[in-house]
């Protein structure tokens, strides 16, 4: 066991976590924070990305006490106080999520890409989310409201 | 009509949970002194099992129970039921061997489980799962179709000689064969139809917990179908009756009809929860999904087109072999023949047609339904073998189809394999997509991508589809256990918001949204005041859930009859406080209005009425505003209409590259284009990905060599474009929505036009054949093959 500190979501904690246990099991297990999925075993799906000191990071390829430290943002402290993130708020006028599972996951990764390149391109934005799986919409709207987040995002930056 | 009503792409009311990281999947519940399993899978494809030890597994930390096959035997556990039953062309039934929910004695797949692991951390029954010793004596194994019907093959079950389950036909034989004997032009193609697996992102998962005090069980499950898990384990596998199980499928990520099935584990939670006195829970690794989820597909055909000189179609003839793995899964035997064969007409006439269909063991996972299920394989041998015959008549790929399209004023038309189409129109989505695609600039694209050293193709296929499953009294003939009709309540609150009750479930399809849109075009009433409940046995009075792209035309269809009866009642009401005839009494855009008259009732006081039933025909009219309906449906929807896809082949390193899609479908009156588009999106994608990426590889052992998602290649963003999707609509004549259903078209549709393109592409380089996935190294060595035959 291993005592670690970190910031999730702006909130402090402190806790006792085996050496082996994932970063996305402290967040959905410890700290019940469940928008964070889980999707396979092998860091292919990417339903887990969250923010690890403001880079986007696969939780279930890193271990917790390896974020000792850390300021962790998740899915649900992305906005805050139940408002959208214009990325959500993409998301949800273009139709980019069906059943939700890799929406987590997609936005985070998202997100960081349009802040580190706000104004993409199409190809750009299929590479960027090449670590993260969807069944679901084909991408085709998940692109669509990345496009339109980003064009937000550069219209309010104006 | 309403700007929230039929045809408005209004943005989706479940969205805001799932963008807050607020949605409740099942892994997400955890539950007061909540325990974990963990399943000890067989690592062989068949095997004895001399014996098991869990001495040292149960002295572990924290280590509440170690149960085996031989613990499931004792507490008189059901085995899974097979819900189809197929007859063979003797007239003998299928083969359904036992399907037991831990293996005793024996394992016939590598993955079958063993032995469940409970502990009061996952990690502890992970750690324990390893220290139960299992003493295995492995045994030859078959995992492939051609392999598994050679003589001296392995046998997966004794009672099954040959590995044989059924041996099963139809269509006319004799009139089949009186056509081949005339006909000017036979053309024959062999294929395969590569095994996938469904991979919805959201692994199965289950939470199973037994009330001692009340006893009953609560099971929540990643289910696409809560009252028919629920059916089964009263009917067959708990035996506990109905009234003491709760069946809860909270959101759910993704089904592709791998969480239609009733699965071991669900079963096995609620067992051991009354066991050990917690509640278990089980969450499937990915690994462990691709060695525990139904897989779909898997066929190997041989089909024979009979045509006149000039390309008229005039017979044709289908052998197929049909893997169903190791066990007979939910509905695994009506997968190869009544949702296959039964579609083999295409969007064509054809006036002669025989299927002759094999269903075979195999030591491998259990094979039933995925995205589409049966139609997809009916179309791709059926697509593939028409571009087959226009090469060799050397007619248009475009024009063979045209010629042989069913014309809109044929229908209703009567196939020669059972079915009976009720409308559409093949020309009209043939032009739409042919245009949306811009066909007569293909050579100029083609010369352009030559110029970039790139290969060139254009791919068709034209296809119809049978969904909106189905006629219960139909399907029952056909072999089906269940009826497959859908519920719901509409229940008016006195202040005029409307909770609607469905047996349909939503795991993205956004019925929350699109229901509500459709009690709003009747009533009136804004979608923000109309709830929908679904996924929870306890809450929905039945249900058959949602598969077969079934949810809006069946599902729909019994909303709109339960809503039909609640208009009916409220005319009367109407009439009361108008002091009118019912007779004369209309309703019409939330209004109740004396015909010919201005008087008129909202529906909101109506309701009010019906609950403060001060002033109220008491006598005839009971209070309250509620009403039911079960809706079966006549016959099968029928979708249809035309995919085309542009590919750009590397011929260095045989990747392809799909650079267009365009396709136009016929999916029936819309309710939400928005949501309509995207499933013809997540359908192509789909499609795409078995054509060019998805296999799940079995070695000569039964070993599955493509078991994750490293090994096992799933569409990404960067391997798609995006998709041109159009609609023409002709509505469905024999359901009150006029609905046909979209979920699974474009993974019906798109996988033979997507291999088509490429053989067009490789076409200048003597290449004829190819099966899917046409991977980069399959690609690359049929033009090598092609080129060295050729030298
Ligand atoms: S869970 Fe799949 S990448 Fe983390
Ligand atoms: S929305 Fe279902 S996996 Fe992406």
């Amino acid at each position: 066991m291993a005592t670690i500190s970190l910031k999730v979501n702006e909130k402090s904690h402190v806790v006792d976590v085996e050496a082996r246990t994932l970063l996305v099991e402290l967040l959905r297990e410890h700290l019940r924070l469940t928008g964070t999925h889980v999707g396979c075993d092998t860091s292919q799906c990417g339903a887990c990305t969250v923010w690890v000191d403001g880079k986007s990071v696969k939780s279930c390829a890193m271990l917790a006490v390896e974020a000792d430290g850390a300021a962790v943002t998740t899915i649900e402290g992305l906005s805050g106080n139940g408002k959208l993130h214009p990325m959500q708020t993409a998301f949800h006028t273009c139709h980019g999520l069906q059943c939700g599972f890799c929406t987590p996951g997609m936005v985070m990764r998202a997100t960081e890409l349009i802040q580190r390149n706000p104004n993409p391109t199409e190809d750009e934005v299929r590479h960027g989310l090449e670590g993260n799986l969807c069944r679901c919409t084909g991408y085709h709207n998940i692109v669509k409201a990345v496009l339109t987040a980003a064009e937000t995002v550069r219209g309010g930056a104006q | 009509m309403s700007d929230q009503g039929l045809g408005a792409s209004v943005a989706r009311k479940e969205d805001r949970r799932f963008l807050l990281g607020k949605g409740r999947y099942t892994d997400d519940v955890t539950l007061p002194n909540q325990s974990y399993a963990v399943f000890v899978r067989s690592p062989h494809a068949n095997a004895a099992i001399r014996s098991i030890d869990a001495r040292q597994a149960l002295a572990a930390p924290g280590v509440l129970a170690v149960l085996t096959g031989e613990d499931a035997a004792a507490d008189d556990l059901g085995g899974i039921p097979c819900g189809w039953t197929i007859t063979s062309k003797d007239g003998s039934k299928m083969v359904a061997p036992p399907h037991p929910a831990l293996v005793k004695g024996k394992a016939r797949h590598t993955g079958d489980p063993v032995a469940m692991v409970i502990a009061e951390t996952r990690a502890q029954a992970k750690d324990a799962a390893q220290l139960v010793e299992v003493d295995y004596d492995p045994q030859p194994a078959v995992a492939h179709l051609n392999a598994a019907v050679a003589n001296g093959a392995p046998q997966v079950w004794d009672e099954a000689p040959g590995n044989v389950c059924f041996d099963w036909h139809l269509g006319d034989a004799a009139a089949t064969d009186a056509e081949f004997a005339k006909a000017e032009r036979v053309v024959a193609i062999d294929l395969t139809n590569n095994r996938v697996a469904p991979n919805a992102i959201e692994p199965r998962a289950a939470n199973g917990y037994y009330d001692d005090v009340e006893d009953r069980y609560t099971l929540y499950t990643t289910s696409q179908n809560p009252h028919l898990t629920r059916l089964l384990l009263a009917a067959y596998t708990l035996k506990v009756p109905e009234q003491k199980l709760r069946v809860v499928a909270p959101d759910v990520g993704g089904g592709f009809g791998s969480k239609i099935f009733h699965y071991a584990e669900e079963l096995l939670v609620l067992w051991a929860s009354k066991k050990v006195g917690h509640p278990v829970k089980w969450t499937s690794d990915r690994s462990e999904a691709f060695l525990s989820d139904a897989h779909g597909r898997d066929h190997v055909t041989h089909a024979e087109l009979a045509l006149t000189a000039d390309g008229k179609f005039r017979a044709l003839s289908v052998r197929t072999l049909a893997n169903m793995g190791a066990y007979l899964s939910t509905f695994a035997p009506a997968i190869p023949t009544y949702l296959h064969a039964t579609l083999l007409s295409g969007p064509y006439v054809i006036p002669a047609i025989y299927a002759e269909v094999k269903a075979i063991f195999t030591h491998t996972v259990p094979v039933d339904a995925v995205r589409g299920a049966g139609r997809p394989e009916a179309t791709y041998l059926l697509e593939r073998l028409v571009d087959k015959a226009a090469r060799e008549l050397g007619i248009d790929r475009v024009e063979i189809r045209r010629k042989n399209l069913i014309q809109p004023d044929q229908f209703p038309y009567q196939t020669p394999v059972a079915l009976q189409y009720d409308v559409g129109d093949y020309p009209a989505t043939l032009d739409m997509a042919l245009q949306a695609i811009d066909y007569g600039k293909f050579a100029e694209r083609k010369a352009e991508s030559e110029q970039r050293g790139k290969l060139r193709g254009f791919g068709i296929s034209t296809y119809i589809e049978a969904c909106g499953i189905a006629p219960s009294a139909l399907v029952g003939a056909l072999g089906a256990g269940a009826g497959l009709y859908e519920a719901a309540t509409v229940r008016v609150h006195p202040t005029g918001s409307v909770t609607v009750f469905t047996g349909s479930h939503s795991h993205g399809q956004g019925h929350e949204t699109t229901f509500a849109q459709l009690v709003n075009e009747r009533l009136g009433i804004p979608i923000e005041n109309i709830e929908i409940v679904h996924g929870d046995t306890d809450r929905i009075p039945f249900g058959m859930g949602t598969y077969g792209s079934r949810s809006a035309a069946v599902g729909g269809s019994a909303i709109y009859k339960a809503v039909d009866k609640i208009v009916d009642k409220g005319k009367k009401i109407a009439a009361h406080l108008l002091e009118a005839n019912v007779a004369d009494v209309e309703f019409e855009d939330g209004k109740y209005r004396v015909a010919g008259t201005d008087r008129e009732k909202t529906f909101g006081e109506v309701a009010f009425t019906a609950y403060v039933p001060h002033n109220y025909p008491i006598d005839t009219v009971e209070p309250g505003l509620e009403d039911s309906a079960f809706y079966d449906p006549k016959n099968f929807t029928f979708p249809g209409g035309c995919h085309l896809v542009e590919v750009e082949v590397d011929p260095e390193t045989g990747v392809v590259e799909v650079v267009d899609v365009a396709i136009a479908d016929d999916v029936g009156v819309i309710i939400n284009p928005m949501i309509v588009d995207g499933q013809a999106h997540g359908g192509l994608a789909h499609g795409i990905g078995q054509a060019l990426l998805e296999e799940c590889v079995y070695d000569t052992e039964g070993q599955l060599l493509s078991g994750s998602f490293m090994s096992y290649t799933m569409p990404r963003a960067a391997d798609l474009p995006s998709f041109k999707v159009g609609n023409h609509v002709t509505a469905c004549t024999h359901n009150p929505t006029g609905i046909k259903g979209v979920g699974e078209v474009g993974a019906i549709g798109v996988p033979p036009a997507v291999i088509n393109a490429v053989l067009d592409a490789l076409a200048p380089l003597g290449v004829t054949h190819l099966d899917m996935p046409a991977t980069p190294e399959k690609v690359w060595r049929a033009i090598q093959a092609a080129q060295g035959g050729a030298a």
